[in-house]
């Protein structure tokens, strides 16, 4: 591994807050090359806030995240985000290519009309994830787990070294989820990052290399083996963790006559 | 020549399709601009679940025309224009800072910009018609609209605004569809999310602020809403469903032109708005896939085909208890079987008659016929390789079964069935001990 | 007593009859479907003038009620069988309606009193002497009877109702759970609402019912975090818009309605702005103080 290379995603001191309550607070972190990255905790943990934060989808109330050395701010096309599927309306008029193809639209130029080579990626993306045939069909259409990879081709077809995914496995079949952990697999080989929000603790350690343990603060981060601990599963979903939930109950009740 | 003279005049309902007045020509050219032009921006505020948007901006453009009078003392349509653009913008930016930043819902924001600037822009509009200006007379018709009161510089104004907004939404389309379809990707992929929905926005006021003179305020809403809600019934292409939308919009505009051409006291906005919603109710009945009579017809087949199928199944195992595929069936033997009402039965059995499926004998029994018995094999053949695969492989235990593959036999493909006999390793014999009747190409059905 | 205590009185009527099925439509965030049932409900009241050839309240009533519930059957219906999304639902339906509603009105422009603009912003300047006849006795301006009858039946709505609208409006899921029919209460609130509305029309017309509905409910919604306090500011807002809003247009000779509605929003302004509970000012001092540590905060 090379020591000088700046790393994909750098993490300092990152704390976001949702009227004045702490959803995320002074996460530090170094997500490496060529991995598999789960990260994990329980719900209200703050994961899928820590993605947003890294893509600079919601304002942090301090602290910097830098990709491949450089502000996130400056290098947004170089990271590839799969959103949970609840988040955009199936019902759109849309077709599967269509979709993927949008993964293009950082390449293009404002205006611009997509060229036969970005068609030809976008194709290539489905094909990826076994979609190709259901190229031309509405989005509304494919089953759950359709939908998933769909999301997921559109993100190869950034072409990026960078992903970050929210919870892709959720409510999809067997067989999506082995390829997308094909998929995934694939991804590391060619060096890429890839960190996932995972909600099933049980396959965490067949399916990812590191293992990022979340509960408004960072509870661990490491290989999954030394990480993935009982202890350290223990303070990440643990009773410990009521105290931090409570308090942060408290401290929105009481908004901001709580300081004195 | 001019012989025929004043006598042979086309009544006015005919008149109008001579198109000769050039007033006629004026006023129709702005309301099918107006159409088009709201039609096309209105699809993307519907697919972003903004479509009373455009009913709060209508209310909110009120005041700024108002004030447009009092500032320059004319009704110049440029200035009124500027004005309601003007007006209308604000009252956006009241609408996002008031849902971004207190507690107040995006939902009820809309309500109390649309009242308090309606409000605002009456208290202006009753102010200036008490001041006694007589050049103000004619103002009020921002409110229903009047499309007759429009003149050369109006549509021509109308026609470079609706040229523009066109243009707009032709270059921009795969960014206004991005952002539509998931405004977090397209700002994690770097693309200026916040001025394309910002130029969406002001798009909309144009539309808004062009078709004030001919709907009015009130019910510019309805044109930014119903030709786009009415497209979607017709096409999953979002291109499509944008130049349906528009052209939904102009033919209303036309409509509603038409009918104020022959009631003069009619004002045209809402004539407009009953022919934009005629339009969606023929598309929300009629639309082929999507419409409420095809998706009637499509379950009534679905269901029809189900019963049919459940009977030629009933006549086969019938059948294997008589000992001969072809034996005859009572009604009233069917109906124990299998819980149907009478009704339903004999149309059931009219409809396989007619298809050559089922002969009726003279003492009122069905049997099978030849083409019957192959089909009844099919389906039994599928009913219990289902049932099987639901014991072996799910685990469920048998008793359970044969309501489940009811419902499931009726749509199994060759493909699925390929697959399942493979899984069940070409079994014989089903959880209740019955044959499987061989498959197709496995020689001759046993009668 | 003199036309502007009429006037304001009938205003303050009107406001307090709206804030309190407003507060309602604000917390189920149904504020838009306010605004559709004051629209929708013209063509019903047009109808009722044909038929009853008079003003008699008890024909409009029925007629609104009748279009009220309309209303909100087509949307759910546009819903839930025309698979169309709620605010187009919405947005199809009361324009509609609205549309028929003013070209009746145009067409029947002699035999019915009502005129198109009187329906958007009303006439409450004349409403003082439009009295009711007993028997030849003056009793005092109908508006009054009216809105205060109306005014009055829905205090007691609220007051009988006051748990059944507060879980349902909360939480709709735990009110099934509990038995209570959700679909009955969402109808009865549609149908005050209506009557509502058409007891304010002829005071301050279609839209600046709309205003009355929520602004002071919404200008409520940022002083308190109680249901009853709510309630009953947002009544007090709504006789302070009227109030005020008498005062404006007798400052510019300008329709009262209109000046009513613009006094609501102003009020609202100045909450946003300042509330000590929810208001931007004091937000953004608190945000300006460092976000407390979680471990830090523990008592």
């Amino acid at each position: 591994m090379d020591d000088t290379r700046p790393a994909p995603i750098e993490v300092h001191d990152l704390t976001v807050a949702y009227r004045h309550r702490p959803v995320l607070w002074d996460v530090d972190v170094t997500f490496p090359e060529g991995n598999l990255i789960a990260v994990c905790g329980p719900n209200g943990a703050g994961k899928s806030t820590l993605i947003k934060a890294i893509l600079g989808l919601v304002p942090l109330a301090s602290g910097r995240v830098s990709i491949f050395g450089k502000p996130a701010g400056e290098v947004r096309k170089l990271v590839a985000y799969v959103p949970q599927r609840e988040s955009v309306d199936w019902d759109f008029p849309t077709t599967a290519l269509d979709v993927v193809l949008m993964g293009r639209y950082g390449h293009i130029p404002l205006f611009g009309r997509p060229r036969a080579r970005d068609w030809e990626i976008a194709r290539h993306s489905l094909d990826k994830v076994g979609m190709l045939e259901f190229a031309d069909r509405q989005i509304s259409q494919l089953s759950g787990g359709q939908q998933q990879r769909v999301f997921l081709a559109r993100a190869l077809a950034q072409q990026t070294r960078v992903y970050l995914m929210d919870e892709p496995f959720a409510g999809v079949d067997a067989a999506t989820e082995k390829a997308i952990v094909a998929l995934l697999r694939d991804l590391r080989e060619q060096g890429c990052t890839v960190a996932v929000v995972h909600h099933d603790l049980q396959s965490v350690p067949e399916y990812f290399d590191s293992v990022m343990l979340l509960n408004l603060r960072m509870v661990a981060f490491g290989p999954v083996e030394s990480t993935f601990t009982t202890e350290n599963l223990n303070k990440t979903y643990g009773g410990r963790l009521n105290l931090l939930t409570e308090v942060g109950e408290k401290l929105r009740r009481r908004q901001w006559s709580a300081r004195r | 020549m001019n012989g025929a003279g004043a006598a042979a005049a086309l009544p006015p309902w005919l008149d109008f399709f001579t198109f000769r007045e050039p007033n006629v020509r004026l006023i129709l050219a702005g309301c099918v601009l107006l159409g088009v032009s709201a039609g096309a921006i209105g699809c993307f505020a519907l697919l972003r679940k903004r479509a009373l948007l455009g009913d709060a901006l209508a209310h909110a453009a009120l005041p700024g025309v108002c004030a447009a009078f009092m500032l320059t003392g004319t009704k110049d349509p440029v200035i009124i224009l500027a004005g309601a653009v003007a007006s209308c913008w604000t009252g956006a930016i009241a609408i996002d800072l008031i849902s971004r930043y207190t507690r107040v819902k995006e939902e009820s924001a809309l309500g109390m910009v649309l009242s308090v600037f309606f409000g605002a822009g009456i208290l202006l509009l009753t102010y200036i018609q008490h001041s006694g200006n007589a050049a103000q007379a004619g103002l009020d018709k921002f409110l229903f609209g009047q499309a007759s009161a429009m003149l050369d510089r109006d549509v021509g104004t109308l026609a470079i605004a609706a040229a523009l907004m066109l243009a707009a939404v032709a270059l921009a389309y795969k960014e206004f569809k991005v952002v539509s379809f998931d405004p977090q990707f397209a700002r994690s992929i770097g693309l200026p999310t916040r001025s394309i929905e910002t130029a969406l926005a002001t798009l909309t006021v144009l539309a808004v602020a062009i078709g004030l003179q001919a709907v009015g305020v009130v019910l510019m809403a309805a044109m930014l809403v119903t030709p786009a809600a009415s497209a979607r019934y017709w096409t999953d292409h979002l291109g499509r469903m944008v130049l349906l939308s528009g052209a939904f919009g102009a033919l209303s505009g036309a409509i509603g032109t038409y009918v104020s051409y022959l009631g003069p006291r009619m004002p045209t906005g809402p004539w407009m708005v009953v022919a934009a919603t005629l339009v969606f109710t023929a598309s929300l009945l009629f639309a082929p896939g999507r419409g409420l009579v095809a998706r009637v017809l499509l379950m009534r087949r679905l269901r029809r085909k189900t019963a049919e199928e459940n009977i030629l199944r009933t006549l086969y195992l019938n059948g294997e208890r008589a000992g001969a595929m072809d034996a005859p069936c009572s009604m009233t033997r069917l109906m124990q079987y299998r819980a149907m009402n009478a009704w339903a039965l004999e149309r059931t059995l009219a409809r396989l008659k007619g298809r050559g499926l089922v002969r009726e004998g003279e003492d009122g029994t069905f049997a099978l016929t030849g083409a019957g018995v192959e089909r009844g094999a099919r389906l039994t053949r599928l009913h219990r390789l289902w049932e099987l695969y639901l014991t072996r492989k799910l685990e469920i235990a048998p008793d359970h079964v044969h309501d489940d593959a009811e419902e499931i036999e009726h749509i199994i493909t060759p493909e699925l069935e390929a697959r399942l006999v493979a899984a069940l390793n070409d079994p014989a014999e089903d959880p209740h001990a019955q044959r499987i009747p061989p498959g197709p190409g496995a020689g001759n059905v046993v009668v | 007593m003199s036309n502007a205590a009429w006037v304001i009185l009938i205003g303050s009527l009107a406001s307090a009859a709206c804030a309190l099925v407003g507060c309602f439509l604000v917390l189920r965030k149904q504020a838009m479907m306010g605004d559709a049932i004051s629209h929708a409900v013209l063509p019903g009241i047009v109808i009722a003038f044909l038929i009853a050839e008079s003003r008699a309240p008890a024909p409009m009533l029925i007629g609104a009620g009748a279009l009220g519930l309309l209303t909100a059957f087509t949307t759910e219906a546009l819903e839930r069988y025309g698979r169309l999304q709620p605010d187009a639902s919405i947005g199809v339906t009361f324009t509609w309606l609205f549309a028929v509603g003013v070209i009746l009105v145009s067409a029947f422009a002699g035999h019915v009193d009502l005129d198109a603009e009187c329906v958007l912003y009303g006439e409450i300047a004349s409403a003082p002497w439009d009295v009711w006849l007993w028997g030849g006795a003056d009793m005092g301006p109908r508006a009054v009877w009216i809105l205060g009858t109306i005014t009055a039946a829905n205090l007691v709505f609220v007051l009988l109702g006051y748990k059944q609208l507060k879980i349902t409006s909360f939480d709709p899921a735990m009110a099934a759970a509990l038995g209570i029919n959700v679909t009955l209460w969402h109808y009865l609130l549609m149908a005050f609402v209506s009557f509502t509305t058409v007891g304010a029309f002829e005071s301050v017309g279609a839209i600046l019912v709309v205003a009355m509905l929520i602004v002071p409910a919404n200008t409520a919604y940022l002083l308190t975090d109680r249901l009853s306090r709510m309630l009953a500011l947002a009544v007090a807002m709504g006789i302070a818009s009227a109030a005020g809003g008498y005062g404006l247009a007798a400052l510019l000779d300008a329709s009262i309605a209109g000046a009513m509605a613009v006094v609501s929003g102003a009020l609202f302004v100045v909450a946003a702005l300042f509330s000590p509970t929810h208001g931007v000012i004091f937000g953004y001092f608190a945000r300006r103080h460092a976000l407390v540590a979680p471990d830090e905060a523990a008592p």
